[in-house]
């Protein structure tokens, strides 16, 4: 008989929490904090930025401004076990983008599909986002100094 | 060295450990390293950038992994969404 994928809360939860340690291991306990806070990751350049979100698009801003530029669309889907679907758990999969964005940027963004701003994240909640995690980081930093 | 395995349903999970100085460690890691990226994954090793930022290097041969490095990332290749 042909498995299926098969929604299991408490699996899904399990596999959450480990993918938090990893990326706790791999990015460290400040991106930990910042993806339990907003729920996203950033990666920032001198000139420009991305924020990671779990399952959606990369959104490019300028790291100047704060304008939101465009949206990449890139996946990680794994369809080794139909039971447990192709989803990373949502951890893993903003930890996987901001990997390939540190490693090797530009291999990430010729495979993504872009798109103008809009798509599929709303702008405002980004800019909002963007917004929050810029005035948290800057205290953040003050606190650390 | 470990090698890890990001897997939907279950997080990360261990697909080999050992110490690559040792042969038949080594032999067992690169032949896991090998059927992963036969699979499509993409292999990241984690590391500490200068002032001890965190960064990550992609590693498409065995022999690209520093020989200090404590863990490979195994992750399915991105496509566009």
């Amino acid at each position: 008989m042909r498995r299926r994928y098969v929604r299991n809360t408490a699996r899904d939860r399990r596999a959450e929490r480990r993918a938090r340690e990893l990326l706790r291991s791999t990015a460290g306990d400040e991106a930990l904090e910042t993806y339990e806070r907003f729920g996203l990751m950033s990666v920032e350049r001198e000139e420009y930025g991305y924020l990671i979100y779990p399952h959606r698009p990369l959104v490019a801003y300028d790291a100047v401004s704060g304008e939101l530029l465009s949206e990449y669309c890139v996946r990680f889907r794994d369809g080794s076990d139909p039971e447990v679907g192709e989803r990373l758990p949502d951890a893993d999969d903003v930890l996987a983008k901001w990997m390939a964005l540190r490693a090797d940027e530009r291999e990430l963004i010729r495979t993504a599909n872009v798109h103008p701003l809009g798509r599929q994240l709303d702008p405002a909640m980004v800019r909002r986002d963007l917004a929050a995690l810029r005035t948290w980081q800057r205290r953040h930093e003050e606190v650390h100094a | 060295m470990k090698l890890l395995r990001m897997t939907p349903g279950k997080g990360d999970v261990l697909l080999a450990e050992g110490d690559p100085a040792v042969a038949e460690d080594e032999e067992r890691l690169v032949s896991e390293f090998r059927r992963q990226l036969d699979l499509g994954m993409w292999a990241a090793v984690p590391h500490e950038g200068p002032g001890g930022s965190r960064e990550a290097t992609m590693v498409r041969d065995f022999s690209e992994v520093p020989a200090d490095a404590e863990r490979v990332i195994f992750f399915p290749q991105a496509a566009g969404g």
